[in-house]
This record gives C-alpha cells, structure tokens and sequence, in this order.
C-alpha cells in the first residue's frame, strides 16, 4: 500500500509537491493564526481607548496598536531599512541559499531516456505545477479545461482588487472583516488547485484512470463507460424518452446553463437586497456580476466533479460544434 | 602607535579619489547615512528609506517576495553556467545534459540547481500571492502592483514549462507534448477547437503549429522553447519585476495597518 504511495512521492520531479503541500500546511496555519488573533484582540480592544499615539480612520480600528506587547507600544511605528530590513533580508537569502545546497548535492535532476516521439509513455503527464488543469481534462473538453478555465483563473485573478470593495482587513490578517473573500480565495486555491494536483500525480495512473493512493497501477483494469449526458439523465429519471434527441439535448443544456447562472446570480442578489446589506450598493451592478461570473463558473469544477462521480453525467450541453 | 598608523591608513583609503567615487557615504551610525545606504546605491535603493516596524516580522511578509526574487536570482546565475554548455538542437540537447553529468566542472549541481530553484520559484510565488491575499494588500492603492504580479505568475509558471523541454529527454518532451496539446482545442484558433475547423485552421495553421514552429514537438520547437526561456521571457519577467518592486516602494512600502 505505502509502497506505490513512496514510489510516486519519491521520483525526484514529484519531490517539491510533497514540499509544496508542507508549506501550503503550514502558511495556511500561520495565516489563520495571525488572523484570529488579530480579531481576538480587536474584539477585546474595541470600546478601549486606544493607546498612546493610536490613531483610527473610519470604522477601521487600527489594530497595530494593540498588536504590539506593551513595552513596544511606545517605539516608532517605522525603522530604518538599513541595517534593519536588509539584515533580515540577508539572513533569509543565506537560508534560502542553505536549504537549495543542500537539496542540490544529494537529490539529482531527473534524466529520463532521450525523447522518442513513437513511445508514448502511459500515463504521460503534464508538469507537475500543471496537472490541476490536466486532470480538468477528465470533466471538461480541451478547450475550456485547457484554455478557457486558465485564462478566466488569470484574468479572475487579476479583477480581484476591482470587485473587492470591502476596505478592511487592507495590510493585516483579519478573517472576521472579510470571511468570503478568505473562503473563496482558499477553496480556488486549496481545494481546486492544490487538491488537483495532488490528485493529478497520485491518483491518475495508466489512461488517466483514477487509482486510490496505494493501489497498483494496474493498465489493463477494464473501467466501463457508462457515462451518459444530461438529457439523458433527465430522460432516464423522468421516464420521457422524447427528452434523448438531439434537439432535446441542446435546449435542455442551454436552458440548464442559463438557469444555473441566471439563478446562481439572482438569488444571493435578491437575497442581499432583503437583508437590506449594504454590499450590494458599495459593489454595484457591473461588479457584482463580475463577482458572479467568475465564482459561479470556478464552481462549474466541483459540480461537474460531483456530477460526474455521483451520476455518471458526461456533459450538460452538447452541439454538433461544442460540448460542455 | 600601531591604532594611529590604523587611523592613518584608513584616512588615506577613505579620502582616496577612488574610494570616493565608489562610496559616497560615511561609516558613521547617523540616521544621514542610513538614508543614503538606501539611496546611494541602485539595488537596496528598491527599497524605501524606512519600513513599517511590524512589516519586518517574519509573520507578516513571510519573506516570499524575496525568496521568490532571490530565486529568480539564482536561477539566471545558474542559467547563464547552463548556456554555456547548451545546444539547442535536437542532436546535442540530450548529450549536453550527459556531459553535464558525466564531464562539466560542478555539471551536476550547477544542473540540480536550476532545476529545484525552479521548482521552488513556483511554489514561493504560490505562497506570495496567498501572504498578500491573506493581508488584503491588493487593496487601494496597491490594486495595480496586485495585476503586475499576475503577469509575473504566468511568466514564472511559463518560464518554468519551456525549460522543462529543453532536457530533450522523454519527462520534457511528454509532458510539452501534452500541454501543448491543449493549444490544439483554442476556439477559433486550433484545429481541434470549436470553429477552428469552420475557419480553415489545420494542423499546420493553428496557434500550436506557431508556438512549436512545426506540427510535431521537434527542433524547432526545441529552439523556440529555448529562446522563450533563456531570452525573451527573462527579460520581460526582470521588466516586470521592476515595475512590481518600484510600486511597492511607491504605494507606501509593504502594506500595513491604516
Ligand atoms: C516573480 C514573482 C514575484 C516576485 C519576485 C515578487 C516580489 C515581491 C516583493 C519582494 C515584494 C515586497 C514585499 C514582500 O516581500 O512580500 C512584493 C510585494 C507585492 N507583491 Fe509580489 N512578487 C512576485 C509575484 C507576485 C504575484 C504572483 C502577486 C499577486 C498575484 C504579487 C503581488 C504583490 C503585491 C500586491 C505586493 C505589495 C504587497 C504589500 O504592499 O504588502 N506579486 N512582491
């Protein structure tokens, strides 16, 4: 069982995931740690009278001042970079430089047989820090897995400071001041991206077949395709055989996908309104269906995922031209 | 006698022209001086003259903007070594790799090297892009550094996916193989994506046929691949890189607390 687990872990390539994962573990700790502190100690600083030479702007109360200890609340609140920073700096880079020497000089870049165009290795897979949207290839077709979902994960990022208007929680940790912005931020980056390639290197063995960690990668285990298509899902459970043509098919999956962002937009929408919050007036229209857009199409992923794992459903929309 | 000689000795470095010319600053502790440190001199002057006190704290940066620079560092030190000993074509590409093994002063190190920086680089920037997420420091007015830094993502992930075909051996030309596969499926573009067919676009036409310069992962792609990673792409990252550092210093240091 361990044994196929190390095999994988242990190729030289995968080493950095092992490593990636410790990391991820840890920041994630020190993150949340940071930030639930800082919360606790605005939480019970709230109502004080701030300490000398504490100063708030707005709603926003200044936490620095109450996350220093005491005997430090006094000192200038700015050092000189040099030595300070550049101390630190230096200290960091020989660290750094350590830690690269000594992963150097034992572990070897992998070598493998001189390329071959005619042997095709099963499985063959993408680098490492790509096999997230290598294994999307399992729910969707090439052209959204492999260049549609990129460029929305990097245009999605980068409208981020755009569609954020909340003001707080700018330059420090806080987790109460803006929890979904958190949620969503580690379930793309965690769940989706991390997840996947985990999944991508140690589940996904010959024909891209999924094999629980452990298990031997066997290649010729015979997986039946059973999977079938929306409309047909739908046929089958309601018993309207009238829904499997063709036309059926199409305009079942067009009005699915409108409905689904259509309703994933209108809900919280309508729902926002009622609770009379004030974010949807700060974020605005164009905003908010930017926000929209891009959350409701992220979770396209762990739906298709689900829909596939639960009910065998291949695709929601299917066109002479595309499939989705 | 022997501390007055000293004194001595160091005055006449210290007047000297030379010296001068270098050093335009004294060694003495004043708060003068450790403004020109900064300013004084091109690469700490990417800094700001003071930083916020809590921004020093291991826990709030992480140190991963550095690291990930610092690697960015290395990388084109150990890159620089690499090229001098790499061909890229299709006959000598794999037998490089073996002479850095078997024949090049350090080949091997100097290869290990580059190849785990780089690997580190991926996960660093990772990780710096979730420490300034989890300080909301992409917020006003630093939203536009936030953006530059998403380019310098792709780059890093780009940069780290074009060397990896330039081993010329089977991991390389598998996994480039795959990955640009997907090229094939770009709407409208690709011969395989939607409408690509309806627009004429064949195999020898598509966008994948122009990033690998030919229909098949060979020499020319080979070339390419290592003009993208060892030219083009570094320089565009070190402008970028550039752009990021100067905003940072610009929108008021790392961000802090109002
Ligand atoms: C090659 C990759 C990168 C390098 C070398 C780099 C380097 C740095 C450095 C040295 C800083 C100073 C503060 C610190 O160390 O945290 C910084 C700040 C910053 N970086 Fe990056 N960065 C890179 C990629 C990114 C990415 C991918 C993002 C986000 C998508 C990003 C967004 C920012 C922002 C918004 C700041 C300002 C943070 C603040 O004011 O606290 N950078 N970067």
């Amino acid at each position: 069982m361990w044994h196929n687990i190390f095999k994988i872990a242990s190729k030289p390539d995968n080493i950095p995931i092992v490593g990636m994962l410790l990391l991820v573990f840890f920041f994630w700790f020190l993150s949340f740690w940071a930030a639930f502190k800082n919360d606790r100690i605005r939480r019970a600083a709230a109502g004080k009278p701030r300490p000398e030479g504490g100063k708030s702007k707005g709603d926003v109360v200044d936490v620095i001042d109450f996350m220093y200890p005491e005997e430090e609340q006094g000192l200038p609140k700015k050092v000189s970079c040099w030595p300070h920073l550049v101390k630190l700096e230096f200290i960091c880079a020989i660290a750094v430089m350590a830690l690269l020497m000594f992963w150097s000089i034992p572990i070897d870049a992998p070598l493998e047989e001189p390329s071959d165009s005619t042997l095709t290795p099963n499985p063959s897979k993408a680098p490492w820090y790509f096999l997230g949207l290598q294994d999307m290839l399992v729910y969707f077709d090439p052209w959204i897995a492999g260049v549609l979902l990129p460029t929305f994960i990097i245009v999605g990022l980068m409208v981020i400071p755009y569609v954020d208007v909340n003001p707080k929680g700018n330059g420090y940790y806080t987790f109460a001041e803006r929890p979904f912005a958190i949620l969503v931020y580690w379930f793309g980056f965690f769940v989706l991206w991390v997840l996947e390639i985990v999944i991508g290197t140690f589940c996904r063995g010959p024909g891209w077949m999924f094999f629980w960690p452990g298990q031997e990668w066997d290649p010729h285990r015979v997986v039946a395709e059973v999977n079938i298509n929306w409309n047909e899902f739908l046929a089958n459970i309601s018993g309207i055989t009238a829904l499997k043509s063709e036309t059926a098919g199409l305009l079942l999956g067009i009005v699915t996908i409108l409905a689904y962002f259509g309703l994933g937009m209108a809900v919280p929408y309508l729902w926002l309104r009622r609770q009379e919050s004030s974010i949807i007036y700060r974020l605005g229209l164009i905003r908010y269906c930017v926000v929209g857009f891009f959350f409701w199409t992220m979770m396209t992923l762990p739906i298709k995922i689900v829909l596939r794992l639960m009910f065998s459903i291949k695709y929601i929309l299917v066109t002479p031209w595309f499939n989705i | 006698m022997l501390t007055e000689q000293r004194e001595k000795i160091k005055e006449i470095v210290t007047e000297s022209q030379v010296y001068k010319s270098i050093f335009r600053r004294g060694f003495e502790d004043t708060t003068k001086n450790r403004v020109l440190a900064i300013f004084g001199n091109v690469f700490l002057h990417l800094h700001p003259p003071y930083v916020k006190r809590h921004a020093l704290k291991f826990t709030h940066s992480w140190c991963m903007g550095g690291i990930t620079f610092l690697l960015f560092l290395v990388l084109c030190f150990t890159g620089v070594f690499l090229c001098f000993y790499y061909h890229p074509d299709k006959i000598n590409a794999y037998r490089d790799m073996k002479y850095f093994e078997y024949d090049v002063p350090f080949g091997v190190v100097l290869r290990n090297m580059h190849r785990w920086a780089a690997h580190l680089m991926v996960i660093t920037v990772w990780l710096h892009m979730t420490r300034v997420f989890m300080t909301g420091s992409y917020k006003p007015p630093r939203e536009f550094n936030w953006v530059v830094g998403v380019f310098l993502l792709v780059l890093t992930l780009l940069l780290s996916f074009t060397g990896y075909l330039l081993t010329d051996d089977q991991l390389g030309f598998w996994a480039v193989t795959v990955g640009t596969n997907m090229a094939r499926a770009t709407p409208l573009l690709g011969h395989e994506g939607p409408f690509g067919e309806q627009l004429g676009v064949t195999a020898y036409n598509d966008i994948r046929f122009a990033l690998l310069g030919g229909s098949v992962v060979g020499g020319n792609a080979l070339l390419r691949a290592y003009v993208w990673h060892c030219v083009a792409m570094p320089v565009t990252a070190i402008l970028f890189l550039a752009v990021h550092f100067w905003r940072t210093r610009k929108d008021g240091g790392t961000a802090g607390p109002l």
